[in-house]
């Protein structure tokens, strides 16, 4: 089956970000395919390669990383939702003058346009808030 | 291809910026010409509200945003009953036209559906 996954709960705060995590992870080792990760409203902080938790907790940031690393999955950032909250690449980063950035590859910003896109061409979309 | 896209409206207005960013994906999926409805259910109903006035939290109007849907050729908007009822919400109250369908036709607006989506 063909799953994308749509996380809107904050990496930390909510239960939802690592739930997203362990349900890609299944989905990959009982052989399924993940079309995409779109992050968006509070879950836009999970692209942050600045997180720094502590070291017996989980990073989040560095589990989808090693994910996408291993199965060329999809981690695309709303770029509207991500800006706003203070997640930005080398180039918007460049353009709105700001002194740093934090959003790298695999991590992508775009727009709602991919969302839709894995609404469509995947058999379930599954939203994790 | 054209689908058929539920889209329900389960938040508050404010709060959250939950009910903003779905509105924000609606509109977004009609500009790419899919066929869009929307369900107000819970207290996503309160996002239809007339007299909304965000000013005062220095945000912007949920209602107002809203009044640009059918330019977008969504005219499909509908509001549980039992929900108005339980909330106190008249009809006239309301800012926006909308259908209003029993609890227990939620289940076959969904499945007359090709994709649904919540915020």
């Amino acid at each position: 089956m063909k799953f994308s996954l749509l996380l809107l709960a904050s990496p930390y705060s909510q239960q939802g970000g690592l739930s997203a995590l362990k349900f890609a992870q299944t989905c990959l080792n009982q052989g399924h395919q993940v079309y995409r990760v779109f992050f968006y409203h509070e879950a836009v902080q999970t692209a942050s390669f600045l997180q720094t938790p502590q070291q017996d907790e989980s990073n989040l940031h560095q589990q989808w990383l090693e994910l996408a690393e291993s199965h060329e999955i999809d981690l695309v950032t709303c770029i509207a939702a991500a800006l706003k909250r203070g997640v930005l690449d080398k180039s918007e980063a460049k353009r709105y003058q700001k002194d740093g950035f934090n959003l790298q590859k695999p991590f992508e910003l775009s727009g709602l346009g991919q969302l839709l896109d894995a609404q469509i061409n995947s058999d379930q979309l599954i939203t994790f808030a | 291809m054209t689908h058929k896209i539920l889209i329900i409206a389960r938040t508050a207005p404010y709060g959250s910026s939950l009910a903003r960013e779905g509105l924000d994906y609606v509109l977004t999926s009609a500009a790419y010409d899919q066929d869009i409805c929307l369900l107000f259910i819970g207290d996503g109903l309160f996002q239809l509200m007339k007299q909304q006035q965000p000013q005062q939290i220095n945000l912007k109007s949920q209602i107002a945003a809203m009044e640009i849907l059918p330019l977008y050729d969504i005219e499909n908007l509908f509001a549980v009953e039992e929900d108005l009822i339980e909330r106190n919400i008249n009809t006239e109250e309301l800012g926006m036209e909308v259908k209003i369908i029993k609890r227990s036709e939620v289940s076959q607006l969904i499945d007359s559906q090709d994709k649904v989506l919540s915020f």
